[in-house]
């Protein structure tokens, strides 16, 4: 049954998990995203739906485990912030040389290094771009609100299953620590062993004595094999970016003046457009709900359009690469971000903007 | 309708879980909610505040400028916020530890003096309780019973004997809240 709640971001997370029928859960605990593995174990699901959760000794641990479940055609998953992220991106590499799907929260805090424990979003190019070795990608969700958190936990898992990557949510410090409304989705059985051997013919289940071997592997000495699986992988990749693009346009019919701006900077930004449209300023915002598929073609159509784009960013600039390389010069585009997890006020972002016009 | 509010005191005097009872029974009746506490270690000891946004529509950014109401608690958010109070907004302070009371002619200024309520009481930690009672008084966004009712929710069993005494407070604070 679908219940309506007041919950953090980060325990809408965990609460999602358990309802999409996650089968495991394996972290660390570091602020900002603490409540997630808090929550699962303040729920005990291995006592209801049979999920596992359990903290590891370390992040780099939490991604083995995760490679260990997802290599058996399970639904598992790890969260962490930033620092806790980069920890585990050798894990990740393997997993999307082993071609598993998992998934991957990144409550981003402000770095580099240790950095602050406030929101940031600049992780955006360890997201989407890879992040550890080799050529790869991870389907990247973008949540912007707390019933966004709930939500993306079951797609992001149903697109890591359909294209066998690991998918991660890239949230930050924002989304994670607060309270909204929440309509957290119906109860979702855990697939059954034979739910599995149906839907993944490459899960490590037991050899039986009438099929060859499965392996789960990131490893193939072979140059020519591993190009073919590295051009097989790419053909997945190119499918992704045609099929799993989503965006949210907000007043941008008629807007002369486009924000770009992703998770919580969208949230700010919406207010911006408000404030703007109040002045007879017609400001919209385009919002990539997919970091990666980027949503190049979209904001493509809207280089003839505006004026002018403004990405707002919380980092020095990184997601304006990829809108920069949409537009490919047919528009101004500039950026404004905040760093250090400093969080600008709609009204700031709005002066920001009447500086270019 | 819609209501901008910021709760801002000292860490342990409740204001988190004051601004989270506001937003709980905003949610039951009905109404739109987005609860942005200042998270970190400026909680431990120092200043703590959240923003609570109660709205019939969408809400876009969780994080204001300026605010309809300020529920101000200790002299540096009052110093703080207090500017940040649109023209005709609302300010509610607890005298207890002002040194220096509110200036502002431009918006409406009341005082509740919870902290001397609750220590009168049997349990001080119905202090937040009185200030919330307070500023719906003045401020009646949601239903008291809709207040009750999310206490009745959130605590947990073994505290569900307080109830009585946080609806004393509640009371209280409607009774004692004045313009300053």
């Amino acid at each position: 049954m679908e219940e309506v709640r007041l919950l953090k971001g980060n325990e809408a997370i965990a609460l999602a998990a358990i309802r999409c029928g996650a089968d495991g859960y394996f972290g660390y605990p570091i602020t900002p995203q603490s409540e997630i593995m808090e929550t699962l174990m303040a729920e005990k699901p291995w006592e209801t739906t049979g999920m596992v959760c359990l903290q590891a000794e370390s992040e780099v641990a939490s991604i083995y485990m995760v490679f260990g479940g997802a290599a058996c055609g399970k639904r598992v998953m790890t969260s962490s912030s930033s620092p806790g992220v980069s920890l585990m991106q050798e894990g990740i590499s393997f997993l999307s040389g082993a071609d598993l799907p998992a998934l991957i929260v990144n409550v981003q805090r402000g770095g580099p290094g240790l950095g602050t424990i406030q929101p940031s979003q600049s992780d955006y190019f360890q997201a989407t771009k890879g992040g550890g070795h080799g050529d790869y990608h991870l389907i990247v969700l973008a949540p912007y609100s707390v019933q966004e958190m709930a939500d993306f936990v079951d797609l992001a898992f149903t697109l890591a299953f359909r294209y066998r990557m690991p998918a991660m949510i890239l949230s930050d410090g924002m989304i994670g620590q607060m309270m909204e409304k929440v309509v957290l989705p119906p109860f979702k059985p855990r697939a059954t062993d034979q739910e599995i051997e149906q839907s993944c013919p490459w899960a490590l289940r037991g050899k039986a004595h009438s099929r060859g071997q499965r392996i789960a592997s990131s490893l193939e000495l072979d140059p020519a094999i591993m190009e073919k699986q590295n051009v097989e992988r790419q053909e997945r990749y190119a499918l992704v970016q045609e099929r799993e693009v989503r965006c949210e346009e907000y007043c941008c019919e008629d807007a002369e003046y486009l924000f770009v701006a992703f998770g919580s900077c969208a949230r700010l930004c919406q207010k911006s457009v408000e404030l703007l449209r109040a002045e007879g300023i017609k400001a919209g915002l385009l919002r990539p709900i997919t970091l990666w598929p980027f949503p190049s073609r979209i904001l493509e159509r809207y280089a003839s359009q505006v004026r002018r784009m403004l990405c707002v960013e919380l980092n020095s600039g990184q997601m304006i690469e990829d809108v920069r390389l949409a537009v490919n010069g047919r528009v101004p585009v500039v950026h404004y971000g905040r760093m250090g997890g400093v969080v600008p006020t709609p009204e700031e972002i709005v002066e920001e903007l009447k500086k270019s016009l | 309708m819609k209501e901008e509010l910021i709760i801002a005191g000292f860490g342990g005097q409740g204001v988190l879980s004051m601004g989270k009872m506001l937003a709980y029974s905003a949610l039951m009746d009905g109404k739109e909610v987005t609860w942005m506490p200042a998270y970190g270690p400026e909680q431990r000891g120092g200043t703590a505040n959240v923003t609570v946004i109660v709205s019939e529509d969408r809400i876009s950014s969780p994080v204001l400028n300026y605010y309809d109401t300020a529920i101000i608690l200790n002299q540096q958010s009052l110093e703080k916020f207090e500017p940040l109070i649109k023209p005709g907004g609302t300010l509610i302070y607890d005298p207890n530890g002002i040194t220096h009371a509110p200036k502002r002619t431009d918006i409406t200024i009341y005082a509740i003096e919870a902290m001397k309520a609750a220590t009168e009481t049997e349990n001080i930690k119905s202090f937040n309780m009185i200030v919330l009672g307070g500023y719906l008084k003045v401020k009646p966004i949601v239903k008291v019973e809709s207040v009750l009712k999310a206490l009745r929710k959130t605590l947990p069993e073994r505290h569900q004997d307080l109830i009585p005494v946080n609806e004393a407070g509640l009371r209280k604070g409607m009774e004692i809240i004045r313009k300053a």
